[in-house]
């Protein structure tokens, strides 16, 4: 009898099917592998295991008992724990505070007792997080161990895992995966939510994959005849081969030239550190690196939306650090934010006026002091003839559209204009198979024409296929430039990525 | 089990129905309050219409009173398109007026063209820089405005009371807060011989400028992009700064004209009260109107209506000026509660276990 | 008694109903839930807690009745704006104006007619003390029942267990969510009760301070409130020095124009309204800078749980 067991779940939400007839168990004291692409919903899954979201049908058994969860909070009675991808933590209060957030306790609360528990906790599980601190000052890993605390704290004997290791260095990921398995040795299992396939394949027992909201099949990760190659079918319905074809180009003279930039991040800490570049005539450019080493940060340092408090930026030769976004897209510089949904786009406003939005001040779309909306929509058309956009009208809201069209359109709208330097970050992000391909042919199609590409990404598969050269982040200094990065071992560029330099790694 | 889902396109006929049916639900709890007072509702709703759409000079009245909320509203709305919220309406109204007061005192002129003309800047500017200041903290340091522009009502009022208390009083006013009345050049034209000023063609002129401004151009287009989602807007190089005070500035004086036209169309003077909660009123419609500039109109003028609709009351049936506001409160509980099904989708599914 | 501590006397006894009103409101901010209602609830207060004290003859049932009847003005609010997810701003505007008119329209009997309030009780030893005696210690209960709620306000947020969850709610709802805690449950507690203790103050207007009913008496406090909540920065103890010197400049107000004196009063009566502004603008720099204090962060924000783009 497996500890945990849903049967048929299905979810939908506003229509769209999230889960269908999912059935997924784990046994006692094992690792288990939630596997999938974004968007298959293994999170749904584990959020209705977790009470938090409930299943329009299917059934929960713990214990070979049947369930109902209303709320996380009969979940946790059954021993269900969850720690979320974004921390569910309270950032103003105290980690002990947090610890015992909604659970049994005397109506005065015995501080002393709960920072004594906490301390054996952290010793049992070897998670060490100073009970005082406000969380907001803590790090992302001390944030997690707290997150994980504080499922221990309440006796979970399941803990659900959402994509952990997505924030924390390889170094930090292998604390992590001696503590997952200091939790098994003492009894409880694991669930892990990931799409990363070695680690799915080196750090835990079994794997489910979600394909489409639908159950691909569960396999034992030790077996001799599972693979990568097996899993990555499981979880894309077909053999995919991720190559693609680059020719070859002539690279012209350094168009984009970015030198010893440094910059601060929201708490005021110190987020880049002297970083320096240079760009040429259609070369593409990767940046490689664990989440939140400074990425984002150099992104916004070079378009004028973070200040860079040192360094320059210069595009053709022409100095434009700490310009405004407008002047540096007037220069032909265009960006690709990560967030497309919150940054790149209006969702709420129509595809029209979101395909002016980078250049609604520059005639024709702009006339006088008024936006010439025929000639809007005629733009939008364009740009969805030519980046296949599947769209019912120009009239739509962009909320709408799927993410693969939502990005079409946004890379469509910043290529229209042939830009001399596109900066472009995790441009495949949760696109599905078909559209990853689309968006990087057309990546590379606009270095072919000349634009000069800064590529940010943390899918190493990406910037391995797309990059002429490759740049490591880490805390949010550069730990070298990798000239050939085809040629380099993936194992020292995983090094780079945990902090180690080009030249110790070489 | 009942489930609430989001609606994914809210479908276009809600729009009308819901405001319409929140009218009618108002007016029946309202109903049901008065007749636990032993007034017949029938009675006193067809005193208000009577009142207020019972002849010319009713309607007059009634446009009167709209007159002040439609422009105030044009003046909320124009920050709720960039979801700003204004509160402050009510203080830009005074610093309006108290400026229009100061230019018929110190830069008096017998052109009434002239004249008026100079208090309508004065008033521009006044309502203007003091919406900016809340325009600047926000912009600044994010301080929120719905706090700031509300304590920004309140240094105004004191201000105004200081100096119709103080150094403007009229002397012959035998201690009444007013100051002295305008001279005739002072006086906007009152139309149709009755009580109704040019404001009312302001409002008018507002709503054609707020669609267009809106709808048309560059500035409208930053507005729409900054209110439904700041982060693209900086990511398109709009300065949330300069469009967060340009707004601002525009909003406070058209919140300064609603207290210039006031007092020189209507009360000829200054007096302490002469805004009575317009600018909160101004809100409610701006709301209820969804930022439709011509819906704005509309409902402004059937505030103006409830607003004569309860002085009848009051003289004919002995009940408070209050007592309209019960309808306004309830109006706006109920489309409260009517957007939400416009947003959301209640779905009722059977499960057969627990 | 000397006039200093007559007028601070005078100060506490007028900052009390001001108190009331930012201490029901900080239970209701700290779980989240803007409510600009204060001006229409205090009305509302004031109004049921005055008819019933004088048809009961009992002041204590008085303020029974206004904490109940503040209450369900809190459940229009919480019903509104937590079930109905409705705008918050929009919907306490609607409070106040409902609660103004539906006090004036149910009071307009009552006018004119006076009632006996409570008695100032002054505690044995302790108003003996020179001048702490006099301004703190010789006032009426409702009084000391507000000093006694500051100081379980206080440590109520601050160090039991309910406490912690109202905050975890106010600051991140779906955190607490995610921890087992019934969010929607909290959310409508303390936005009843909230509204419940803001009732109380206004009630203590016509029930104490003017022994009186009149439409509109609360003039303006329950808005005062709001800033108050602000200057107090959520904290209930700092809420009664707002509220004393607020009452403090209204005392000085009275005095001064009794003495004839011709100080530009406007000055003085700006000044909370201008500190207020402040305090703000100040909170909201240390919060640019990453600095979190008292604010709780989802304020006005709707909680809705199974939401995805």
């Amino acid at each position: 009898m497996p500890l945990v067991e849903m049967k048929r779940i299905t979810k939908r939400f506003s229509g769209v099917v999230a889960n269908s007839n999912v059935d997924f168990s784990v046994e006692y004291g094992e690792v288990h592998a939630l596997l999938g692409e974004n968007g298959a919903g293994k999170s749904t899954l584990m959020n209705i295991l977790y009470g938090l979201y409930h299943p329009d049908s299917g059934e929960i058994y713990i214990d070979g008992v049947k369930r109902v969860f209303r709320s996380p909070s009969d979940a946790i009675l059954s021993g269900v724990g969850m720690v979320h991808q974004h921390f569910m933590l309270v950032e103003t209060q105290t980690v002990w505070e947090n610890m015992i957030l909604g659970m049994k306790m005397p109506f005065v609360l015995p501080k002393k007792q709960i920072i004594k528990k906490i301390a054996e906790l952290s010793e049992k599980y070897n998670l060490k997080v100073n009970p005082l601190s406000n969380v907001w000052q803590l790090s992302i890993g001390e944030q997690q161990r707290a997150a994980v605390l504080q499922m221990l704290y309440r006796n979970a004997k399941v803990l659900i895992l959402d994509e952990p290791t997505a924030v924390l260095t390889p170094q930090e990921s292998k604390e992590l995966f001696v503590t997952i398995r200091n939790m098994t040795a003492l009894g409880h299992s694991v669930i892990f939510i990931s799409h990363k396939m070695n680690e799915v394949m080196n750090e835990t027992d079994r794997v489910t994959v979600l394909r489409k909201g639908e159950t691909a099949g569960t396999v034992n990760t030790k077996s001799p005849d599972t693979s990568q190659e097996l899993l990555s079918e499981m979880m894309m319905g077909r053999k995919v081969s991720f190559d693609i074809n680059k020719p070859k180009r002539d690279l012209g003279k350094v168009v984009f030239d970015v030198n010893s930039i440094c910059a601060s991040n929201d708490r005021g800490g110190a987020a880049l550190k002297n970083i320096s570049f240079r760009i040429r005539k259609s070369e593409i450019f990767g940046v490689a690196g664990v989440a939140g080493n400074g990425q984002l940060e150099l992104c916004e340092a070079i378009y004028g939306l973070r200040v860079a408090v040192s360094g320059y930026v210069k595009i053709n030769e022409k100095d434009l650090t700490n310009a405004s976004a407008r002047a540096l897209m007037d220069c032909g510089v265009h960006y690709i934010p990560a967030d497309r949904r919150s940054t790149g786009m209006v969702t709420a406003l129509d595809v029209k006026s979101n395909s002016i939005l980078t250049d609604y001040w520059i005639p024709p779309i702009s006339s006088g002091n008024s936006i010439n909306w025929k000639e809007a929509g005629n733009q939008a058309k364009s740009i969805i003839e030519q980046f296949n956009v599947s769209t019912p009208s120009v009239n739509t809201a962009v909320k709408n559209l799927s993410g693969g069209n939502l990005q079409k359109l946004m890379l469509g709208r910043e290529l229209s204009n042939s830009p001399e330097v596109l900066i472009v970050m995790h441009p495949t992000w949760g696109l599905d198979v078909s559209a990853t391909r689309y968006i990087r042919e057309r990546i590379i199609s606009a270095s072919e024409t000349g634009t000069a590409v800064l590529l940010i990404s943390e899918d190493i598969e990406e910037l391995l296929a797309l990059s002429d050269r490759l740049a490591i982040i880490f805390k949010g200094e550069f730990m070298g430039i990798i000239a050939d990065p085809k040629s380099m071992p993936i194992e020292k560029i995983g090094l780079m990525m945990a902090g180690t330099h080009i030249s110790e790694v070489l | 089990m009942l489930r609430v889902e989001k609606r994914i396109d809210a479908s276009k006929w809600m729009n009308y129905v819901i405001p319409i049916a929140s009218l009618f639900m108002a007016l029946i709890g309202g109903a049901a309050l008065l007749g636990t007072q032993g007034i017949s509702p029938l009675d006193a709703y067809c005193r208000i219409i009577k009142a207020a759409f019972g002849g010319s000079y009713e309607f007059s009245e009634t446009i009167v009173k709209a007159t002040p909320i439609a422009i105030s509203s044009f003046a909320v709305m124009l920050c709720f398109s960039m979801l700003i919220w204004n509160i402050g309406v009510e203080g830009q109204a005074f610093m309006g007026a108290l400026a229009a007061v100061a230019a018929v005192r110190y830069c008096h002129s017998d052109n009434q063209f002239y004249m008026l003309c100079t208090a309508a800047a004065f008033a521009i500017m006044a309502g203007g820089l003091w919406a900016m200041i809340a325009g600047f903290l926000r912009s600044k340091w994010n301080v929120n405005e719905i706090i700031s522009t509300l304590m920004l009502n309140y240094i105004a009022i004191r201000i105004l009371e200081y100096f119709v208390y103080g150094p403007w009083r009229d002397p012959s006013s035998l201690g009444f807060p007013i100051t002295t009345r305008f001279p005739p050049s002072a006086r906007l034209p009152q139309l149709f011989g009755s009580r109704v000023h040019v404001g009312i063609i302001l409002a008018v002129f507002l709503a054609f400028a707020a669609w267009y401004i809106l709808s048309k151009t560059r500035l409208g287009y930053e507005i729409r992009v900054i209110g439904e989602n700041p982060k693209a807007a900086r990511y398109s190089g709009m300065s949330y700064m300069k469009n967060v005070l340009v707004v601002m500035f525009i909003s406070g004086a058209i919140g300064g004209l609603t207290g210039m036209t006031e007092v020189t169309g209507l009360h000829g003077r200054l007096q302490a009260s002469f805004a009575a909660k317009y600018g909160y009123t101004a809100i409610i419609v701006a709301w209820l109107s969804h930022l439709q500039p011509f819906v704005i109109l509309l409902a402004s003028v059937l505030f103006g209506a409830l607003l004569v609709g309860g002085e009848a009351l009051q003289i004919e049936l002995g009940l408070t000026l209050s007592t309209v506001e019960i309808l306004q409160g309830l109006v706006l509980f109920f489309v409260l509660g009517g957007d939400f099904f416009r947003n959301y989708r209640l779905k009722f599914t059977w499960r057969t276990d627990k | 008694m000397d006039t200093v501590s007559m007028i601070l006397a005078a100060a506490v006894r007028s900052g009390t109903p001001i108190l009331y009103a930012t201490l029901g409101e900080i239970l209701t901010e700290k779980v989240g839930i803007l409510n600009l209602g204060l001006e229409g609830i205090m009305l509302m207060g004031a109004f049921s807690g005055f008819v019933v004290s004088l048809t009961s003859g009992n002041p204590w049932i008085g303020f029974a009745a206004a904490f109940i009847v503040g209450c369900l003005m809190g459940l229009i609010h919480a019903f509104l704006c937590i079930s109905l997810n409705g705008n918050q701003v929009v919907c306490g505007l609607a409070l106040t104006m409902f609660g103004t008119g539906l006090s004036s329209l149910l009071g307009r009997n009552y006018f004119g007619v006076a009632i006996q309030g409570l008695q100032n009780w002054n505690i044995p030893i302790l108003s003996d003390i020179p001048i702490i005696g006099q301004v703190i210690f010789s006032q009426d209960a409702l009084v000391y029942l507000s000093y006694i709620l500051v100081a379980v306000m206080f440590f109520f947020l601050n160090s039991t267990r309910p406490g912690l969850n109202l905050r975890a709610v106010g600051d991140n709802p779906h955190a607490a969510d995610a921890m087992g805690l019934p969010v929607v449950r909290i959310k409508y507690l303390y936005t009843v009760v909230g509204a419940g203790i803001v009732a109380v103050g206004g009630a203590y207007m016509s029930i104490v301070y003017n022994k009186f009913w009149a439409e509109t008496m609360t003039a303006g406090r329950g808005w005062i409130a709001v800033a108050m909540v602000i200057f107090a920065i959520w904290n209930p103890i700092q809420a009664a020095l707002g509220a004393y010197l607020f009452g403090g400049i209204e005392a000085l107000q009275l005095r001064l124009q009794a003495t004839g004196t011709s100080v530009p009063m406007a000055i003085l009566l700006a000044m909370p309204y201008v500190i207020t502004l402040f305090v703000l603008v100040v909170i909201s720099i240390r919060k640019g800078n990453g600095i979190k204090a008292g604010a709780p962060a989802s304020l006005g924000v709707p909680f809705y749980r199974e939401e995805r783009d």
